[in-house]
């Protein structure tokens, strides 16, 4: 069954077309990678499915629900978290106040309990401690906690960011550019991330890669994406030598 | 984790963190002192009144740095809001309530003071789903200005001329009580997952939204505490005063609170009330200089300014301000863990 299903989406900026028609489907459980040409549309698919944008046109699908234009934080709470192609932490503050910031939706406490300290405040303040940390632990970051986010070394940022989107307890998630400027190495470390959130968290994962060593070693399926528009879907290893893939990123292949 | 063991080695806050106990004990002595102090004057009654204004600029500067600090916009109309606190609540002691019941039935008019300032700041938190730096800054300035040409032209409440009439029921033992509890609600709910809410809104508005913050709910609960606690000082202020103007909620008002929040330092609720005491006292005790004190004043902020731009305690916080719980979260996690395996 499709946990995400995108119908016939367009967004407009102005009189740019960045996004015409799109159709995709996102199986349960599937880790999908969604690539592209610069400018081709692929961060712009993201803001409107986590509710950043409403889109123009079309409808999106989750879990049966229609999500299209809804405000972020419901579509957070329905399950949809994502990370940020430059990172976007909250600087000033600490790790741990990052992962806490992102259980604002599961604390189920009134603003009068807030203000006087009282009821089901302390018991679900210290549920949302307990979760943060384990969730840090679980990403190996909890020795940071303490930390201001800007003063973490840029990896662990990245980690922070993914520990973050997960502490919203996301059935989807969206990770948008997570390789951005690691060396080969640190990507190694972060496919196996990936793999491991995936079925401790029983994930489905959609994400936007340049990297062709993490897209080709971790994703089941590619979408890619031009213009707007999908021009290919298949296996990595189809859509490498596929001729339309090669021409939206090299240009024309002229037969000589 | 390297910041909290400094903040464990400073010896005071070690001890005060192990002993929760001596925050409330020290509290009520003080107000016993504050009692015996009003009952057998043994403080000069000028300093009495330096003491009060200091304690109303405590809960005018908390409740702003709320909007200003912990949220990271810019209100310049925090005097609108205390002027419609202090005429509320002047005109139920005055007009509605018997004179006999004014002491007795005080705290409950300096309520209807504070809810109907609260009431306004629901209004002017609108605007700011939409806009928000400079231009919520001029939205809120327009709102300081309507405050004041709305009452200037009521004239059942003496219009510009002012308004007077009020008894004099805010004593040192009632401004302590209310620079308290104002404290320690602000305080509350910069603690919650409300507070980090609105940190969450100064650091970057769209990914709080996208981590499930309902922002807008955030930013109108911080508007409505904020302004709440403004009428509260307003309703106090006029009740020492007795005699209320809207020329004395102008925007030099307003300035005067956020001189107090930037000089204590923003986000921080032991800034707040070192700045509002600072500020307070300092005007008091340059008075003799006359004209000069206004020059030497802003002299001393600019110095200030200069040498610690974020104020004294800018984004930082004593750690009897803090909940033990937020204190200690990752260190007691730990060590529970530690005892698990």
């Amino acid at each position: 069954m499709s946990i995400l299903e995108v119908r016939d989406l367009s967004h407009k900026f102005g009189g740019l077309t960045a996004i015409s028609g799109l159709n995709m489907a996102v199986e349960d459980h599937e880790l999908v990678g969604v690539i592209g040409p610069n400018g081709a549309g692929k961060t712009t698919v993201f803001n409107i499915i986590s509710g950043v944008y409403k889109p123009s046109r079309g409808s999106i699908v989750f879990e049966g629900r229609q999500i299209a234009g809804k405000p972020p934080s419901l579509i957070t709470n329905l399950g949809i978290a994502r990370t940020f192609q430059n990172i976007r932490l909250f600087k000033e503050l600490s790790v741990l106040d990052n992962i806490r910031i992102a259980h604002y939706g599961q604390a189920r406490y009134s603003s009068l309990e807030a203000l006087f300290h009282v009821g089901r405040f302390r018991d679900e303040e210290e549920r949302v401690v307990e979760h943060s940390m384990e969730l840090l632990s679980l990403l190996g970051i909890e020795r940071s906690a303490d930390e201001q986010a800007k003063n973490l070394p840029y990896g662990l940022q990245r980690r922070v960011e993914i520990a973050r989107a997960l502490a919203t307890r996301p059935k989807l998630l969206l990770l948008d550019e997570p390789a951005a400027g690691m060396n080969p190495n640190e990507i190694d470390q972060l496919m196996d991330l990936i793999h491991s959130i995936r079925k401790e968290f029983d994930l489905t994962i959609l994400l936007i890669e340049h990297q062709m060593a993490l897209v080709m070693g971790i994703c089941e399926r590619l979408l890619v994406l031009d213009f707007g528009e999908t021009i290919a879907e298949g296996k990595p290893l189809d859509i490498q030598n596929d001729p339309r893939v090669l021409e939206a990123y090299l240009g024309e292949v002229e037969a000589w | 984790m390297s910041m909290l063991r400094e903040k464990l080695r400073n010896p005071i806050a070690a001890w005060t963190s192990r002993n929760r106990w001596a925050g409330p004990c020290l509290l009520a002595l003080l107000f016993l002192l504050s009692l015996a102090v009003q009952g057998f004057e043994l403080l000069d009654p000028y300093v009495q009144l330096i003491l009060v204004y200091v304690g109303i600029n405590i809960i005018m500067t908390v409740s702003l740095n709320l909007v200003n600090g912990y949220m990271g916009e810019f209100s310049v109309g925090h005097a609108g809001f205390m002027a419609v606190g202090a005429y509320t609540a002047s005109i139920i002691t005055v007009k509605l309530l018997p004179p006999q019941l004014i002491g007795l039935l005080f705290p409950v008019a300096v309520i209807c003071g504070g809810l109907a300032a609260a009431l306004v700041g629901l209004v002017v938190a609108f605007p700011s789903f939409k806009t928000r730096g400079d231009y919520l800054a001029i939205v809120t300035l327009s709102f300081g200005m309507i405050v004041k040409s709305v009452i200037e032209n009521i004239n059942a409440i003496g219009g510009p001329r002012g308004f007077l009439g009020m008894e004099k029921v805010t004593t040192l033992p009632w401004v302590f009580v209310w620079t308290v509890l104002s404290v320690w609600v602000i305080r509350n709910l910069v603690y919650s997952k409300f507070g980090r809410g609105v940190l969450s809104i100064r650091e970057d508005e769209i990914a709080s939204n996208l981590m499930s913050v309902d922002t807008r709910h955030v930013k109108v609960l911080a508007f409505v505490v904020s302004s709440f606690f403004a009428g509260i000082g307003g309703a106090l202020y006029a009740h020492v005063l007795q005699f209320i103007t809207p020329r004395a909620f102008d925007i030099i008002k307003s300035t005067d609170i956020l001189i107090m929040v930037y000089l204590g330092g923003i986000a921080s609720i032991g800034g707040s009330i070192i700045g509002a005491a600072i500020y307070t006292v300092l005007l008091e005790v340059l008075r003799p200089m006359g004209v000069w004190r206004m020059v030497c004043m802003p002299l001393v902020l600019v110095i200030l300014m200069l040498y610690r731009p974020k104020g004294i305690m800018g984004l930082k916080e004593f750690s009897w301000f803090v909940p033990l719980r937020d204190l200690m979260a990752a260190r007691v996690w730990r060590e529970r863990g530690q005892k698990r395996v």
